[in-house]
C-alpha cells in the first residue's frame, strides 16, 4: 500500500468530524498569516486538511472521485479546493525533500538526524528512525531516491501514529446531550489559561454556551486573567477569591453550568510543575470532584503543552497522566520557532493525542492539530537550509 | 524514563573509564559518545554538544590525560571542566548605576517567569542589599498583567508604577523612572510583556525602552524546560537588545536544563540568578558548576566520588560494602560509617549529591539534620554490643533503657530502628542496579 494511500486511512476519520471546523472561516481566515509564518510553505492546508469516505471506506485516489463524492455529501466548494491543495502539498513537499537529495547516503542521514534533534524530537527517538530507515532501505535494496523517500515519509507519520490504527480522533470530545467538563492542565506558564479563552471563543461559536471556572487561586493575577478573557470573549466566569481550595472553585462551577444550562464547562487550574507531589495530588482531588459531581465527566482532561519546551515534555506528560488521565494535548506558541517534535514520541509511547495548537496571543490562535502540517513543520528547515546552500 | 537510563549509561561508562590504568583512543570515543547522548537528552543545542564533544575528544587523547598516572580519572576531569569552563563562573552580582536609580529591564518569550522574576529580585535586592525598588508595570497586552505585578507588589509591600493598559510600554518606563528620581527609590525594575524573538514588531518596542532608559541590566528570563529553540531566542535576544545576563527559572523542576548550556555558550552571557519556585523568595544565585553535573543526569556524583576517595580508606570500603550486600550491616558499621560521612560534609548536602536520591522511596523518610546525628550516635552508643548486631532483639523495655541512657526518647529509639531498616532495604536496592547490566557501580561508603 503506497504511503499517501495509508496515510488517508489513518486520517479519513479525523477528517470527517473536522468538517463543522473548516465551516468556521471568519476566525480561520485571521490565522493564516501566522500559520504561514510557522510553516513557510505549507499554503491553506493547515485549516483544511480534509479528505473523504464514502460509506463503504473505500479511499478514493482521484481527485475526480473525491470531488464527487464530497458533491454527494453536500461539502462546501471551498472545502474541496483545500482538500485539492493539502493533498498534492504534503505529498510533493515531502517528496521534494527527498528528492533534492540525490543520493540517500551518510549526509542524508546526518542531516536529517539533525534536523529532527533540533524539533525536539528527541535523540532517542531519532536514532531509532534513523536506524529503522536504514534497515528498510538496505532490507529492500532500494538505490533509488524515489523510492527512499517514500519509506522516509511513511516512518515519519509512522512515528505519530505508532502501532494506534484505531484512528483515535483528534477532536474533542463533547457530552452530546448535557454538560461536558473540560479539565486543564499543566505546568507553569504553557499557556492554560489563555488556551481556555480561546478554547471558549471557539465552542462559543459553534453555538455553545460555555462557563469558566477560575481553579488557579494561587498565582498573582490568574483569577483578574481569566475574567479577562471571560469579558472579552463574553462567557460566565465562576470565581472565588485568591488563595481559596480550588476544588471548591470547580464545585460551584459545576453547579453554575449546570443551573444556566451550559453546554461546556472550561476549568483553569495553577500552573505546577509534575515533580511536586502535593500540587499534583490537588489536582488528582479537583478531578474527583468533577467525577463525582457529573458522571462521565471529566470528557477532556487536557495537558497544556509549550512547543518551546525540550524532552521534560515527556516527564509531563507522563506524571500528569498518572494524577488526572490526560485525554489529549493541546501544543502552544507553535508560533514561535520551536517544533515542539517531543509530542512525537509522547503519542508513539503514551498514545495521547494532540488535539489542538496554539498559533498566538490573540482570541482566534487556536486551531485544530494538523499530523500532516505537523510533521512537515518538523523539517521544513532541512528544505530551506538545503536550498539556501545551492 | 529515557533520562535515567542514559545516566546510569554514562555512569557505567565513567565508572568504567575511571578505574583505567590506561585509556585507549577507542575507550575515549566509547565515553564521548554517551556523553553526546547525555547532553542531546538533557536538551542541549546539537551544534553546541558537537563542538563540546569534539573538545573533550582532543584534549582525552592529549598529553595531559596519555601522561597522567591516572589517566581515567583525568578524563572525567576533563568532561567536567569543560562543561563547567562552558557555563561560566559564578557570577550572581547586579549592576549599580553611579547615579540612581539602578535600571533593570526583564525581557524574554511569554510565560518565561519574568514578572514572578521581577518580583523575586526587588525582593533579593531589598533583603540582601537592603535597597528599595520600584517594580514598573510595562506590559500591557497580557490579560491581567498589570493586576498581576500589582499583586506581587502588595504581597512585598512594595510601590509598583503602572498606568494601565491604554498607555504606551515606552511612556510608562520613561515615566516610572522619573517616579523612582522624585521618590528616591534606588532600583527600577521593567516588567515587559513576553513576546517571540522573531516578533519585530515587539523587539521593537523593546529597543525603545532601551534606548531611552539605557538600563544597567537587561535580563533575559528562559524557561530551564525549554529544548532546541533556546538557542534561537537568546541569540536573536542578544543580537536585538545586548543582553547584559540571563536568569533561569522554574528549576526547581525535574529538567535537566541543558538550555542554559547551549544559551550561555551561543550568547557568553553569565547565567546570574536560579528561579527555584513560584514564592517571591525563591530564587538563587546560578551554580554553575552544579549545572554541569545536574545536565550529565550525575547529581553531583563526580564531587562526591572525590569527597568519598578524600575520606575513605578503600581496604575498608571494600569490606563495608561485601557488609553492605550480604545484608550483614550492623549499627557498629552504621556509626563508622556515619564518622566518615561527618567529615565530608553535611549529610543533606551529600544526599542531594546521589543521583536519583530524591526519587529514593526509602529516603523521604531519614531524616538529614545534622543536628540529629548527635542523637543518632548517642542512641547507638546507648546499646549494648548484642543489639547493635541484632537488631531484631530490640523490644519495649530495651528501648526504653536504651532512650534513657541516650537521653532521647523512646520515639526517637524507634525512628532510628526504622531508618536503619529502611537504609538496609535502600541497600539491597542499590544491589539490585549493581547487578543489572547497566552496572551503576555504586559503592558509596555511608550507604
Ligand atoms: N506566542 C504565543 N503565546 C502564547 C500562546 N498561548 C499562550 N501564550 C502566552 O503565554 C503566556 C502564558 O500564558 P497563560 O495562559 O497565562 O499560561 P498558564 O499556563 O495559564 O500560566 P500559569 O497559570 O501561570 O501556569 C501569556 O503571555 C500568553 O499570552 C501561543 O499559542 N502563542
Ligand atoms: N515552579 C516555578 N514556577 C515559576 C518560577 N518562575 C515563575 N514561575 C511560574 O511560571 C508562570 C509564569 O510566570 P510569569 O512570571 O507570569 O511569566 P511571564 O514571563 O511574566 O509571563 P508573560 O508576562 O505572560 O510573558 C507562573 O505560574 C509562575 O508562578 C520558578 O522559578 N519555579
Ligand atoms: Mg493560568
Ligand atoms: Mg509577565
Amino acid at each position: 500500500m503506497s504511503f499517501f494511500k495509508k496515510l488517508k486511512d489513518k486520517f479519513v476519520k479525523e477528517h470527517d468530524e473536522h468538517e463543522q471546523a473548516t465551516d468556521d472561516t471568519t476566525t480561520q481566515e485571521d490565522n493564516e498569516e501566522q500559520t504561514l509564518a510557522n510553516e513557510t510553505q505549507e499554503t491553506e492546508s493547515t485549516s483544511s486538511s480534509f479528505d473523504v469516505e464514502e460509506p463503504d471506506g473505500e479511499v478514493h485516489e482521484e481527485l475526480s472521485e473525491a470531488e464527487e463524492a464530497a458533491e454527494q455529501e453536500g461539502i462546501a466548494l471551498k472545502f474541496r479546493k483545500g482538500l485539492e491543495k493539502t493533498r498534492s502539498s504534503f505529498s510533493g513537499k515531502i517528496n521534494d525533500l527527498v528528492a533534492k537529495y540525490r543520493t540517500v547516503d551518510e549526509d542524508f542521514f546526518e542531516d536529517l538526524e539533525e534536523v529532527l534533534i533540533s524539533a525536539d524530537v528527541g535523540v532517542n527517538t531519532v536514532m531509532d528512525m534513523i536506524d529503522e530507515l536504514k534497515m528498510e532501505v538496505k532490507r529492500r535494496n532500494i538505490k533509488d531516491t524515489e523510492m527512499v523517500k517514500e519509506v522516509i515519509s511513511e516512518k515519519l507519520v509512522d512515528i505519530y501514529y505508532g502501532d494506534d490504527q484505531s484512528g483515535e480522533t483528534e477532536e474533542l470530545t463533547l457530552n452530546p446531550d448535557g454538560l461536558s467538563i473540560i479539565l486543564v492542565v499543566g505546568v507553569n506558564g504553557v499557556g492554560k489559561t489563555t488556551t481556555i479563552g480561546k478554547m471558549a471563543h471557539k465552542l462559543k461559536q459553534e453555538g455553545k454556551k460555555v462557563t469558566l471556572a477560575a481553579g488557579d487561586t494561587f498565582r498573582a493575577g490568574a483569577i483578574e486573567q481569566l475574567d479577562v478573557w471571560g469579558e472579552r470573549v463574553g462567557v460566565n466566569v465562576v470565581k472565588h477569591a485568591a488563595g481559596s481550595d480550588p476544588a471548591a472553585v470547580i464545585y460551584d462551577g459545576i453547579r453554575s453550568a449546570q443551573s444556566k444550562n451550559a453546554d461546556v464547562l472550561l476549568c483553569d487550574t495553577a500552573g505546577r510543575l509534575q515533580n511536586k507531589v502535593n500540587l499534583m495530588n490537588e489536582l488528582a482531588k479537583v478531578k474527583r470532584v468533577i467525577e463525582r459531581e457529573v458522571p462521565g465527566a471529566p470528557h477532556e482532561v487536557l495537558l497544556v503543552l509549550d512547543a518551546t519546551t525540550g524532552q521534560n515534555a515527556m516527564s509531563q506528560a507522563k506524571t500528569f497522566s498518572e494524577a488526572t488521565n490526560v485525554s489529549g494535548i493541546v501544543l502552544t506558541k507553535l508560533d514561535g520557532t520551536a517544533k515542539g517534535g517531543i509530542v512525537l514520541a509522547i503519542r508513539n509511547e503514551m498514545e495521547i493525542p494532540v488535539k489542538m495548537v496554539g498559533l498566538g496571543e490573540k482570541v482566534s490562535d487556536l486551531e485544530m492539530f494538523d499530523p500532516h502540517a505537523f510533521v512537515y513543520g518538523l523539517f521544513a528547515d532541512m528544505v530551506e537550509e538545503y536550498e539556501e546552500e545551492k | 524514563m529515557a533520562f535515567e537510563g542514559l545516566s546510569d549509561r554514562l555512569q557505567g561508562t565513567i565508572q568504567k573509564i575511571k578505574g583505567k590504568g590506561k585509556v585507549t583512543e577507542q575507550d575515549v570515543k566509547e565515553m564521548t559518545r554517551e556523553v553526546r547522548l547525555a547532553l542531546l537528552e538533557a536538551d542541549v543545542n546539537f551544534k553546541v554538544v558537537k563542538d563540546f564533544v569534539k573538545r573533550v575528544r582532543e584534549r582525552a587523547v592529549g598529553q595531559e590525560v596519555m601522561e597522567s598516572l591516572t589517566p581515567g580519572q583525568q578524563v572525567i576531569k576533563v568532561v567536567k571542566e569543560e562543561l563547567t569552563d562552558l557555563m561560566g563562573g559564578d557570577e550572581s552580582k547586579i549592576a549599580v548605576a553611579s547615579k540612581p536609580p539602578t535600571v533593570i529591564m526583564m525581557v524574554g518569550l511569554q510565560g518565561a517567569g519574568k514578572t514572578t522574576t521581577t518580583g523575586k529580585l526587588a525582593n533579593h535586592l531589598r533583603k540582601k542589599q537592603n535597597r528599595s525598588p520600584l517594580l514598573v508595570a510595562a506590559d500591557v497586552y497580557r490579560p491581567a498583567a498589570v493586576d498581576q505585578l500589582k499583586t506581587v507588589g502588595t504581597e512585598l509591600d512594595l510601590p509598583v508604577f503602572e498606568k494601565g493598559t491604554d498607555a504606551n510600554p515606552v511612556d510608562i518606563a520613561r515615566e516610572g523612572i522619573a517616579q523612582a528620581k522624585e521618590d528616591h527609590q534606588d532600583y527600577v525594575i521593567i516588567d515587559t510583556a513576553g513576546r517571540l524573538h522573531v516578533d519585530h514588531e515587539l523587539m521593537d518596542e523593546l529597543q525603545q525602552i532601551k534606548q531611552l532608559t539605557t538600563p544597567d541590566e537587561i535580563f533575559l528570563v528562559v524557561d530551564s524546560m525549554t529544548g532546541q529553540d533556546a538557542v534561537n531566542v537568546a541569540e536573536s535576544f542578544n543580537e536585538q537588545l545586548d543582553i547584559s545576563g540571563v536568569i533561569l527559572t522554574k528549576l526547581d523542576g525535574d529538567t535537566r536544563g541543558g538550555a542554559a548550556l547551549s544559551i550561555k555558550a551561543v550568547t557568553d552571557k553569565p547565567i546570574k540568578f536560579a528561579g527555584m519556585g513560584e514564592k517571591l523568595d525563591e530564587l538563587e544565585p546560578f551554580h554553575p558548576e552544579r549545572m554541569a553535573s545536574r545536565i550529565l543526569g550525575m547529581g553531583d556524583m563526580l564531587t562526591l566520588i572525590e569527597k568519598a576517595q578524600d575520606q575513605v580508606d578503600e581496604k575498608r570500603a571494600k569490606e563495608l560494602e561485601s557488609k553492605m550486600r550480604s545484608a550483614s550491616f550492623t549499627f557498629d558499621d552504621f556509626l563508622e560509617q556515619m564518622d566518615q560521612v561527618k567529615n565530608m560534609g553535611p549529610l543533606d548536602e551529600l544526599v542531594g549529591m546521589i543521583p536519583g536520591a530524591n526519587k529514593m522511596k526509602g529516603l523521604k523518610n531519614v531524616s538529614l539534620d545534622d543536628k540529629q546525628l548527635v542523637h543518632v550516635e548517642a542512641i547507638i552508643k546507648s546499646m549494648t554490643k548484642h543489639e547493635r548486631q541484632d537488631p531484631s532483639l530490640m523490644n519495649a523495655s530495651r528501648k526504653k533503657r536504651i532512650a534513657k541512657g541516650s537521653g532521647t526518647s523512646v520515639s526517637e529509639v524507634n525512628r532510628l530502628l526504622k531508618q536503619f531498616e529502611e537504609m538496609k532495604k535502600m541497600m539491597k536496592q542499590m544491589n539490585g542496579m549493581q547487578k543489572g547490566k547497566k552496572g551503576k557501580g555504586m559503592n558509596l561508603p555511608f550507604m
